[in-house]
């Protein structure tokens, strides 16, 4: 079974997915995302599917958990890369990912991760 | 009556040809009187009457090459292809095809034998057939003509234009229908990749009626963008379109909505952190010129 490769930038875990995703490979994902948040106290999660051609409603439901999952650890995840041709079908599907924030880029994606904890510091020390 | 109908086929059919040969300048110039005013004045004589040459001498080849017709049907198609083109009716172009039955009539009359009339009932159900055929073709090439066209249309209407660094507009014209909705979402999404667009305004002033099938087009689009990773902006409601909306009860949700591009473009300047101020007292130079 192929695991997909968790890497870490800073406070940043970035998990780039280039594989076809297997529920089992899906499942471990999960379980190594959360170990690695608590062990590396990461805030932020970034997922790049830009690799990503095909998705299901499988996959959308991944996204969410993942997002769940980091949440619940103090972790904000963003979805980033997403094609247009992906992005329509979810659509269609009906998933919007709600709670999943998302990003054009990687770049931008960790953009959007300094912003938010700007925002969060700003609001603790008022 | 009798009588025509003892008469064998073949005979009949030879007498057509043979009066098609002999009397080919009379039926001709007759055929080309009646192809020409049923054109009107919309085809130069000359081009019309070596058109009509050339599925004249077709006409009597395949009559000779026992009734073998693809060379005619060939012309024929040229033929209907561009009148439809050039805009003529089904009806105009049929007659041309038609015209030669009456044409060759007065040949036939004139001749009164009893060959003669049965070969012209068999000389019509020929032109007929081809009269159909040309009726047909031009049927298709028509539609083919407004497929192009269909298809100009939508290429035509959906430009993406950049407004700022950053942010991009869809300014939309015309009735939206799910196929031109999805060449506009693919297009905006495409260019959001391109561009790294983080913002996108999307203009429906031009769209003059909102139904809830349009506003769920809408929705989407918005939504797409969003799982993208950038924002869309909906500017350009019309009051009565607003008024359409609430009406219909459609629910935007947390989607912006603002009522003119200028207010949109605001908006999402001020989102993507672009801070802009109206210089006071803006002056108008005044210079006099003293003699």
């Amino acid at each position: 079974m192929d695991r997909v490769p968790i890497l870490k930038l800073g406070d940043i875990l970035i998990v780039s997915i280039q594989i076809d995703l297997q529920d089992q490979s899906v499942l471990a994902l999960q379980e190594d995302l959360s170990e690695q948040v608590v062990a590396t106290g990461a805030r932020g999660v970034i997922i790049d599917i830009s690799a990503v051609e095909i998705v299901d409603s499988f996959i959308g439901r991944m996204l969410a958990t993942i997002a769940g999952i980091s949440r619940m650890l103090d972790a904000e995840t963003v979805v980033v890369g997403m094609r247009p041709a992906v992005a329509i079908t979810l659509v269609e599907l009906g998933l919007s990912l709600g709670g999943v924030r998302t990003a054009l880029n990687l770049e931008k994606g960790v953009a959007l991760l300094n912003h938010i904890e700007s925002v969060q510091i700003a609001s603790a020390t008022r | 009556m009798g009588v025509i109908l003892s008469i064998p086929a073949d005979a009949g059919r030879r007498r057509i040809e043979e009066l098609l040969q002999e009397n080919e300048d009379r039926v001709f110039k007759r055929w080309l009187e009646i192809a020409g005013s049923a054109s009107g004045g919309q085809v130069d004589r000359s081009s019309l009457a070596s058109q009509l040459r050339e599925l004249y001498q077709a006409l009597r080849q395949s009559f000779g090459d026992s009734g073998d017709l693809s060379d005619l049907r060939g012309l024929l198609a040229e033929l209907s292809r561009t009148r439809a083109r050039q805009g003529f009716t089904s009806t105009e172009t049929a007659i041309v095809v038609f015209g030669l039955k009456e044409a060759l009539y007065e040949s036939v009359e004139d001749d009164a034998s009893p060959e003669a009339l049965r070969g012209f009932i068999w000389f019509s159900r020929v032109i007929d057939d081809l009269g159909l055929f040309t009726v047909e073709s031009y049927a298709t090439a028509r539609e083919k003509v407004i497929l192009d066209q269909a298809e100009q249309l939508l290429e035509l209407s959906t430009p993406v234009v950049k407004l700022w660094d950053g942010i991009v507009a869809v300014p939309l014209v015309g009735t939206l229908d799910s196929a031109r909705t999805q060449v506009v979402m693919e297009k905006l999404l495409q260019i959001l990749v391109d561009t790294g667009s983080e913002h996108a305004v999307i203009d429906i002033t031009g769209v003059p009626a909102v139904d809830t099938q349009v506003a769920q087009h809408l929705l989407k689009t918005v939504v797409a963008a969003r799982l993208m990773g950038a924002e869309c902006v909906i500017s350009g409601i019309r009051p009565q379109i607003a008024h359409t909306i609430v009406t219909l009860g459609i629910e935007f949700g947390d989607i912006v909505t603002k009522a003119t591009l200028a207010d949109a473009l605001a908006h999402t300047l001020r989102a993507s952190g672009v801070e802009f101020t109206k210089s006071r007292g803006s002056r108008i130079a005044v210079r006099t010129v003293e003699d």
